[in-house]
């Protein structure tokens, strides 16, 4: 659906995006993960048509976007950042505008525009003025927008940026039923967004993709090299920490203490998981023991490391 | 061609929907109904021998409205979308670069002709009331109107040129008010020449809009101001265009 080839973009002697690769198939949600000002919406922008990269290619259905752009935007729904909109238009009228603009038959726009906006719940406020909507109306205006000419491709970019949580959950709730119509290329930092919605992450930081994988596998490699928290009642933590640490898999161990008790973080070594070791030896010392758990990474951790190179 | 129709509607569309629209359309109905009184009575106190049509083309109160306007026709057309930044939204959906100027600009034009469509009721009023031609032929309301339409081509290409280079209105109306009184007054040039038959007054008549009125409000059809009008058109378009796609490039 999208091919993407050493795109590339220069502003002056700034680059933006720096010659990236990757592919997105039909009928998957991407999503595009990066810190502000890491080239997120310059390489939407250029996927969408409206910027021409500077070298490289994207095509998107087997159309260029800068040779053969008109044919390749038929093919997309974007909804840029911050949602531009005519704000004079009703919303209604506004769909109509833009569905005919986009080269929706005249029989089939009454049917479009009715699907369109009980899917983004737009029907009360169908005759209002979009400069009288809220923020979330808006984004869902655009949200309408994107999708009113049924394309193959949605490009969202950052499309819950700004609204409260419970329009959050709805827009999320959204773009999760338009996944069996539409391939989806969305652009966050909200992080829980991605985990609940993408079936792919691309991490991009300044300009270049750090990391690209499913959610799971991207945590799976950093909870690898993960920690186990052990909370006991010990004797003496020190001695028990220096006993912990001549166990298999353990690197290294911290101690917190809160009472009578004692939270070891334990450091493991890569690919081991000690907990029932750990748990076989306080059984044998027979620490009382109030938790003993690996808690799971975090999306966010992965972004932090990878961003940052930040440890965890 | 579909699109380009589309795409016209909502630029008239935009203008109207706006209340600077009428609050222009109201003081310019003021000022040009304030001419043709000024024409009138000039005719009626015996001075001038021109005929109503010509009285009303040629006065200072016809120059007045009809520089000032341009500006206010076109200097939203590219200046507002880029700043609102709904152009990425335009120019995102399957339209071609050249299909959005020609129907932003031909926005443009549609409310300049509204503008002027009003001033043919005075004409017909006067020759109700009085019973009288408010021209010697029909040539002269062809010639007037149609060189009013071919100014208003120019001005309002200049103007969508000036709209295209900025994201401020203000600086837009700025410059295409300055770029148009430039053009105006090289015109003017021509009065101040000495002698008749210079070369440097043969030249500037191809600019003077004046020049130009005069002859056709009395119906002389002449074909170098067509030209003039219709090519340097062609070219400030296509300086628009280009401009356009060019901000859009580099940003």
């Amino acid at each position: 659906m999208v091919k993407v080839e050493k795109l590339t973009k220069k502003f002056g002697a700034n680059t933006a995006v720096d010659s990236i690769n990757f592919e997105v198939q039909k009928g998957e949600i991407v999503g595009f993960l990066g810190p502000n000002g890491a080239g997120k919406s310059t390489t939407m922008k250029m996927l969408a048509g409206f910027l021409p990269p500077t070298s490289g290619t994207a095509e998107i259905a087997g159309c260029d976007v800068f040779t053969d752009s008109l044919r390749a935007r038929e093919h997309i729904g974007y909804m840029p950042e911050n949602v531009p909109l005519y704000t004079d238009m009703r919303v209604s009228e506004f769909l109509r505008y833009r569905a005919s603009l986009k080269g929706v038959p005249g029989r089939r726009l009454r049917d479009r525009i009715s699907d369109v906006l009980e899917l983004c719940g737009l029907e009360d406020v169908e005759k209002k003025i979009i400069s009288r909507l809220s923020k979330g109306y808006r984004q869902r205006v655009g949200l309408a927008d994107a999708m009113v000419h049924e394309p193959d491709l949605l490009i969202l970019d950052e499309p819950t940026i700004g609204l409260d949580p419970n329009q959050i959950r709805l827009v999320r709730d959204l773009i999760r039923n338009l996944r069996r119509h539409h391939t989806i290329l969305i652009s966050t930092h909200i992080l829980p967004e991605v985990e609940m919605l993408c079936s792919r992450v691309i991490i991009i930081n300044k300009g270049r993709i750090e990391a690209l994988d499913t959610p799971q596998n991207l945590r799976a490699r950093l909870g690898q090299e993960g920690h186990v928290l052990f909370d006991a009642r010990v004797p003496d933590a020190r001695v028990a920490a220096a006993e912990l640490r001549k166990l298999e898999g353990v690197q290294t161990v911290n101690i917190r203490n809160d009472g009578p008790w004692s939270i070891f973080k334990i450091q493991c070594t890569p690919g081991h998981d000690p907990r029932e070791t750990i748990y076989q030896f306080a059984v044998e010392k027979s620490w009382p023991v109030r938790e003993l758990s690996r808690p799971p990474v975090s999306l966010e951790q992965v972004f932090a490391e990878v961003t940052n190179g930040e440890e965890l | 061609m579909g699109r380009f129709f589309i795409l016209f509607r909502r630029e008239v569309a935009s203008t109207f929907h706006q209340p600077i629209a009428y609050v222009v359309l109201f003081f310019f109905l003021v000022i040009t109904g304030f001419n043709f009184h000024a024409g009138i009575t000039m005719l009626n106190n015996g001075r001038g021998t021109t005929t109503v049509v010509e009285a009303f083309f040629n006065t200072m109160y016809f120059w007045f409205p009809f520089l000032l306007v341009f500006p206010f026709t076109t200097m939203r057309v590219f200046a507002e979308e880029s700043k609102m930044g709904t152009i990425e939204m335009l120019m995102t959906a399957p339209v071609r670069d050249s299909q959005v100027v020609l129907a932003k600009y031909a926005g443009a034009l549609f409310f300049y002709l509204v503008l002027w469509a009003p001033s043919l009721l005075y004409f017909v009023t006067f020759q109700t009331i009085t019973g009288m031609n408010a021209a010697g032929a029909a040539g002269s309301y062809i010639g007037a109107y149609s060189i009013l339409t071919m100014m208003g081509m120019l001005y309002t290409s200049i103007g969508c040129l000036a709209s295209a280079l900025t994201d401020n209105q203000i600086v837009a109306a700025m410059i295409s008010f300055a770029a148009i009184l430039a053009l105006f007054f090289l015109g003017l040039l021509s009065f101040i020449m000495p002698a008749t038959g210079s070369i440097l007054r043969e030249v500037t008549y191809y600019f003077s809009p004046i020049e130009h009125m005069v002859d056709f409000s009395r119906g002389i059809v002449d074909s170098r101001p067509v030209v003039f009008y219709i090519s340097s058109t062609i070219l400030v378009l296509f300086a628009t265009l280009h401009v356009f796609q060019y901000r859009r490039w580099k940003s």
